[in-house]
């Protein structure tokens, strides 16, 4: 028999309590203040700038002037229109990867009403078909792999994400076929604006911000006190629980996965008819996948929500800001943006474990 | 007096609240059959693993054959001649008993199963075991793949064995022969170590008795000076009334007529074969049978979660309306709530089927009633009132009706999900493992809440594993095998050994009584 001469380990993890509110706020701005320090060092040693006055350009980009402030608020409430969407899907763990293609869809409805019946339609019916079919298209992305997953049980990641790829070629050809002889779409309707959303306090995608103000306070209602609400959350805990309980685990799956489509397919129309006024296969700008980290982080509650779409699109627009007053170009940026995202994503994992070194173990054990 | 492990000043904590052991200092002897006595979260399993390599303590030493040693993982234990087999089976289920045992060589040995199967022949042969050692793994019974799971750490030349709760699969006769084994290794020098809760097995097969409280180490005593009710003080902390309260039946109704009731599982075999049996108020009728024998799918077919086949009938007789049968059978969950049976069910599997984890009290009160009443939105205040009165009847603990009842403990768990069950009023309750890992306090409790039940009237299904729980607190006992109903049995007449042979001896067709 030999004698082992293992050590203690060097370094072990050990799951945390609840950690308390104090603690959750203090682990996540010690994350923010490393990540600025980080990207600090970052920028000084690779451009050579001063960090603080890179961290000024940066906090102009959102907050600089009253056009780049309600530029902010026009990106962060289409962040945060899908991010609501995906919260029922999620929190009944299905795992919806198909955002992207759900917003692209419902965006495609409605530039092709737009094209269609733009001339033909009066204007109040216009809106209404615009939105009707952007929710109706969708919709059907959301339902098509909810039924397959509800009946034979296929895997709803793979699904949705190729659902994805479907509605960005579906918009590519209908693209190509919109432009005719044209180099690009441009705006559709130029000329007699048909579709376009009104002007709301001087501009157009203010009826979008009241829109998505709307649509998280009913979803932030639906999640909590609605049966539906409670009837989906039972399903994402345990299907037996549910079934055990008498909740149809199928109907529940299909119908969750509709709305979640339907609010995608909204934001899609949000984004033709108040934003670009066109259609293209970025329309939707990755915003889609996003919107998955903004609902993980938030834990499904539409406010929170509110708050990091906020930090998302402020990092976002903030790089960009850098990147063109220093003349930096977009990988730069990106770098910074990505630095901070690590550590608010890594930040989560101190709140939920600690980690214990060698020798430390008689302060760990009197506290 | 040799030892083969000391253990001295063991800490370990999970998180800053739970401390599994606090300042435990202990030995085992050599060739000594030591029982580790506690009750559920006493911090039992968690010392032990400590000395199989699986935890490693926060502080404390451990000194093995007189010397201090560091186990950082199970292969520092193996090294030192320890071994451990755990409550759940480690074990491939797609390779044969050999390859199972091969699994355990290190790397550098040769892969030669013939010298594999040598050794292993050699210690069945020693120590008693009967092993088939070409049997694939999802072939065998719960005893065989125990079984295999002792070799296959004896094949690692160990002197320390340690069981965590060994007998909890066994059947009575199973496990005598476990216990012949054991024997047989404490003659060969080896020291054995049972993690368990059952008093008379204690009594039956250790030496000593180690006895854990809460995480504290409270005495280690030698067997033969022990009995069962100085045990269960120094475990429980008090004097517990061990005698299970049993009424008389009385004002005997039908309730459940269950006729041919046969469930079929994903490959076609049928899990649950031809049952038929009735349930009358103011009876216990308690199900036997070694688990995974179609207690399971007999209480969910009931219940309207299992698919049927063809010819299964369950009659159900409401209360006030005994004239008029309603057939279950062909009804979802829902839909039975919905024609007014009153029927209670405590699934075994507490958090992933009776409750949601993640909700508090209030949540999970409403789980079966929140479709009532009109609207699309919530109610929340009868939940909440209900969720005040199980919360002060069964006296739960938790911080608040709104903390997720994921974080209180098993018996609390339990309380929780009983208590919203019994609410309901049922004209008929079937539990299944009711008191498993729950302490001994709150085992009375339901096992009292239920004979109140009875006493009310209700008709009680009682699924249990502890045969002496069983005989104790049930008028007839039903006992499964291979999926058929075996027998039953008066409890007031029956022994453990009758009730134990049929739950293994499938009796001929003709000889089972209705």
């Amino acid at each position: 028999m030999s004698k082992t001469q293992a050590k203690e380990p060097f370094m072990r993890i050990a799951k945390r309590d609840q950690a308390s509110f104090g603690k959750k706020f203090t682990v996540r701005a010690v994350a923010i203040v490393l990540a600025l320090v980080v990207d600090a060092i970052f920028i000084f040693s690779v451009t050579g700038l001063n960090p603080l006055k890179v961290y000024g350009v940066m906090f102009q980009g959102s907050f600089g002037n009253s056009v780049r402030f309600s530029w902010m608020l026009r990106d962060l409430v289409t962040l945060l229109c899908i991010s609501v969407a995906l919260a029922p899907a999620f929190k009944m763990r299905f795992w919806n990867i198909g955002a992207e293609g759900q917003v692209l869809i419902g965006g495609l409805a409605t530039a092709l009403v737009m094209v269609e019946f733009g001339n033909s339609l009066p204007t109040p019916l216009l809106f209404l078909v615009m939105v009707v079919s952007s929710i109706v298209a969708g919709g059907i992305w959301g339902f098509l792999p909810a039924f397959f997953k509800a009946n034979w049980n296929t895997n709803e990641t793979l699904f949705t994400l190729m659902m994805n790829y479907v509605a960005t070629s579906l918009v590519a050809s209908a693209t190509d076929i919109m432009r005719g002889t044209a180099s690009s779409l441009g705006k559709l309707n130029m000329s007699t604006q048909a579709g376009w959303m009104p002007m709301f306090l001087g501009q157009r995608y203010n009826v979008n911000i009241l829109v998505v103000l709307i649509l998280t306070i009913l979803m932030y209602l639906y999640l909590k006190f609605s049966k539906q609400g409670y009837e989906l959350s039972v399903v994402g805990e345990s299907e037996n629980t549910a079934r055990y309980a008498g909740i149809n685990v199928k109907r529940v799956t299909i119908r969750t996965m509709i709305i979640s489509g339907a609010i995608c397919g909204l934001a899609g129309f949000l984004i033709v008819s108040g934003k670009d006024q066109t259609i293209a296969t970025t329309s939707a700008g990755g915003q889609g996948f996003t919107a998955i980290i903004v609902a993980w982080l938030a834990k499904f509650n539409t406010f929170y929500m509110a708050l990091i779409s906020f930090l998302l699109v402020f990092l976002s627009r903030g790089a960009a800001e850098i990147a063109s007053t220093y003349d930096l170009n977009d990988f730069s940026s990106s770098i910074i943006e990505g630095i901070i995202l690590f550590f608010i994503l890594g930040s989560e994992f101190f709140i939920n474990y600690r980690v214990i070194f060698r020798g430390s173990e008689s302060k760990e054990v009197a506290q | 007096m040799e030892y083969a492990v000391q253990l001295r000043h063991i800490t370990k904590t999970f998180g800053a609240q739970v401390i599994a052991n606090n300042d435990v200092s202990m030995d085992i002897r050599k060739g000594e059959i030591l029982a580790v006595l506690g009750e559920n979260g006493s911090g039992k399993t968690t010392l032990m693993n400590m000395i199989a390599g699986i935890y490693f303590p926060d502080s404390g030493e451990i000194i093995v054959d007189g010397q201090q040693v560091e186990i950082a993982s199970p292969k520092d234990a193996f090294a030192l001649g320890i071994g451990m087999v755990h409550q759940h089976f480690k074990l491939v289920d797609v390779f044969t008993a050999l390859e199972n045992i091969a699994l355990g060589l290190d790397s550098d040995q040769k892969f030669d199963l013939k010298q594999v199967r040598a050794k292993a022949e050699k210690i069945c042969q020693r120590y008693g075991f009967e092993l088939d050692l070409d049997q694939k793994v999802y072939e065998m019974s719960v005893s065989q793949k125990q079984t295999l799971e002792i070799v296959k750490v004896l094949y690692r030349d160990v002197n320390i064995l340690i069981l965590d709760e060994p007998t909890a699969v066994l059947t009575p006769q199973e496990t005598e022969k476990l216990f012949d084994v054991i024997r047989n290794m404490k003659k060969d020098d080896k020291s054995v170590v049972i993690i368990t809760h059952k008093l008379h097995e204690v009594l039956e097969i250790s030496d000593r008795v180690a006895i854990l409280r809460k995480g504290e180490y409270i005495d280690t005593v030698e067997t033969k000076d022990a009995t069962e009710s100085s045990l269960t003080e120094m475990m429980v902390g008090k004097k517990v009334e061990l005698d299970i309260r049993r009424s008389e039946r009385k004002d005997l109704v039908k309730r459940l007529e269950v006729r041919h009731l046969t469930v079929k599982n994903i490959e076609g075999r049928a899990v649950l074969d031809d049952a038929s049996f009735d349930l009358y108020g103011g009876e216990i009728l308690g199900v036997a049978g070694i688990s995974g024998n179609g207690q399971k799918e007999l209480l969910e077919a009931i219940a309207g979660l299992q698919k049927t086949e063809e010819n299964s009938s369950v009659k159900f007789y409401e209360k006030g309306k005994e004239e008029t049968a309603v057939e279950l059978i062909g009804r979802t969950t829902k839909q039975i709530r919905d024609i007014g049976v009153h029927m209670a069910f405590v699934p075994e599997d507490r958090l992933g089927m009776g409750l949601v984890g993640s909700m508090g009290m209030t949540g999970n009160m409403m789980l079966k009633t929140f479709h009532n009443g009109r609207g699309i939105n919530l109610d929340f205040k009868n939940p909440r009132q209900k969720a005040e009165t199980v919360k002060e009847e069964l006296e739960v603990l938790t911080p608040s009706l709104n903390t997720p009842v994921s974080r209180l403990s098993g018996g609390n768990v339990q309380k929780v999900l009983v208590g919203r069950e019994i609410s309901e009023e049922p004209t008929v309750l079937m539990m299944a493992y009711a008191v498993r890992g729950l302490d001994i306090n709150t085992s009375y409790t339901i096992y009292n809440l239920l004979d109140d039940e009875k006493k009310k009237g209700v008709a009680v299904l009682y699924v249990g594993e502890d045969l002496d729980v069983l005989i104790d607190m049930c008028d007839r006992i039903l006992v499964l095998c291979d999926g058929k109903v075996n027998g039953i049995v008066e409890a007031r007449d029956t022994t453990k050994e009758e009730v134990g042979l049929l739950m293994t001896n499938l009796r001929e067709d003709g000889e089972r009584d209705e």
